[in-house]
């Protein structure tokens, strides 16, 4: 399939596929706070093309990969406007550039590692923390249990756009947002009423 | 051989603005048959009643017990025995591959990754979606869905199965699938249909209307029964 859905993994055999989940994770996070951390411009533009070889190099559709983070644009145009208002071009670039870097690295990892696997590292990795009261299960099931949205809001906003056409009222967005708040809430209630049924969040 | 599901005076209400609003009014029961179908119109308390069973819905007087356990104070050991079947099964499938799906209900009994995917996508061979094991659930057909979300819970290996009108979505094709597969099991069954095919193929059958039992007994007269309180000859 080469349409690319946010959070979804494909298999493959590339080193980034085989590095184990937990030190991937801390990549990723390393990454995050290197495209932050390292001034400049031309170092954040530099970030963001080692993201798109990463892509490239875990054979990631490029073209559907783009078309899949569409749904950032607002949120890109928005810091964008507001950095350039408020701090120059040079800035913008470095703040808008990191975080797409960011954005697409993290698209890579969730590609590249199972969420079985993405479930044990979390798991661990939050162990120490179960004598403050954290339940490290419950926190990895809350990850997954995102990623699995992602594609299921998006087919309800897809749902609800169409059956706004289908009465005339595209334009309106009442006619989009309320039933779609409304679908998602619901969903959402379902989604947490099969996890109580599989007994999933009981130990 | 079957297991035993009691309700005594159990009554479920719930809060509205206004008052109460009764969806089960009291009722006692004793389900031991090996399959047992729960028909009447929507919104009559079938599902209501289906969801006793494994602790979705709590009893608000009376008290609900499979094999003994109370389904509120024993909640998770039910639900270990009782395995539930949604009609939609997209709120049911809650990770992003369908082997990864499988290998969560796997988590609690089986704690090695590699044993665990072995025996998950042993799972998908049998049900045919072998070769679907990395595919994502969001790219499945609506029975192949119900096919998934069905063998999630059967990797439990529950010793009843609740399934609440798992056919209602499906064209004739995967109705005909999910029912041999159904039928086919060893677990009791409490099927909640509006299927009168599928509700006759069962031991036992009870007609909810009104949020209580207007029938219960052979499902060839529960389906007569059913028929003259929708007015359908």
């Amino acid at each position: 399939m080469s349409h690319v859905l946010l959070g979804s993994y494909r298999p493959g055999t590339t080193l980034l596929h085989r590095i184990p989940a937990g030190p991937k994770l801390g990549l990723l996070a390393a990454f995050g706070v290197a495209t932050v951390a390292v001034p400049g411009m031309w170092s954040a533009l530099g970030f963001l093309i080692a993201s798109i070889a990463l892509v490239a190099w875990v054979r990631m559709p490029l073209r559907s990969t783009l078309r899949a983070l569409r749904p950032f644009l607002l949120v890109v145009v928005a810091v964008t406007a507001f950095q350039v208002w408020q701090q120059g071009w040079s800035t913008a670039v470095h703040v808008v550039a990191g975080l797409l870097a960011s954005v697409i690295a993290a698209l890579v990892f969730t590609a590249t590692t199972p969420v079985d696997s993405m479930l044990d590292a979390i798991t661990r990795g939050l162990q120490p923390f179960r004598r403050l009261g954290v339940n490290p299960e419950r926190v990895a099931l809350a990850f997954s249990l995102v990623l699995r949205a992602i594609p299921g809001i998006l087919e309800i906003a897809h749902e609800t756009r169409a059956a706004a056409k289908g009465r005339g009222l595209e334009r309106n967005p009442r006619a989009l947002l309320v039933p779609m708040a409304i679908r998602t809430v619901a969903r959402a209630y379902d989604t947490g009423a099969a996890l109580h049924a599989r007994g999933i969040g009981d130990d | 051989m079957p297991s035993t599901i009691t309700l005594d005076e159990v009554t479920v209400s719930v809060s509205v603005p206004g008052g109460d609003l009764t969806l089960l009014k009291p009722t006692s029961l004793v389900l031991d048959q090996p399959r047992i179908a729960l028909i009447g119109s929507n919104g009559s308390g079938k599902s209501t009643l289906a969801r006793l069973i494994n602790g979705l819905i709590e009893p608000t007087t009376g008290r609900v017990t499979v094999d003994g356990l109370d389904t509120v104070d024993d909640g998770a050991a039910v639900r270990r025995r009782v395995g539930f079947v949604f009609t939609n099964p997209d709120a049911q499938l809650v990770m992003p591959t369908c082997i990864e799906d499988i290998a969560l209900s796997l988590r609690r009994s089986i704690k090695t990754k590699k044993t665990r995917l072995a025996m998950a996508q042993d799972v998908l061979d049998r049900i045919g979606l072998g070769e679907k094991a990395d595919t994502t659930v969001h790219a499945l057909s609506g029975g192949q869905k119900q096919m998934l979300a069905l063998a999630g819970v059967l990797a439990t290996d529950p010793a009843i199965l609740v399934a609440d009108e798992p056919t209602t979505l499906l064209d004739l094709r995967n109705t005909q699938l999910i029912a041999d597969q159904l039928f086919g099991l060893d677990q009791q069954l409490i099927l909640v249909t509006h299927d009168l095919d599928l509700a006759a193929r069962c031991d036992r059958a009870l007609v909810v209307d009104d949020a209580a039992i207007a029938f219960d007994g052979e499902p060839a007269e529960a389906i007569d029964h059913y028929r003259r309180l929708a007015g359908v000859p």
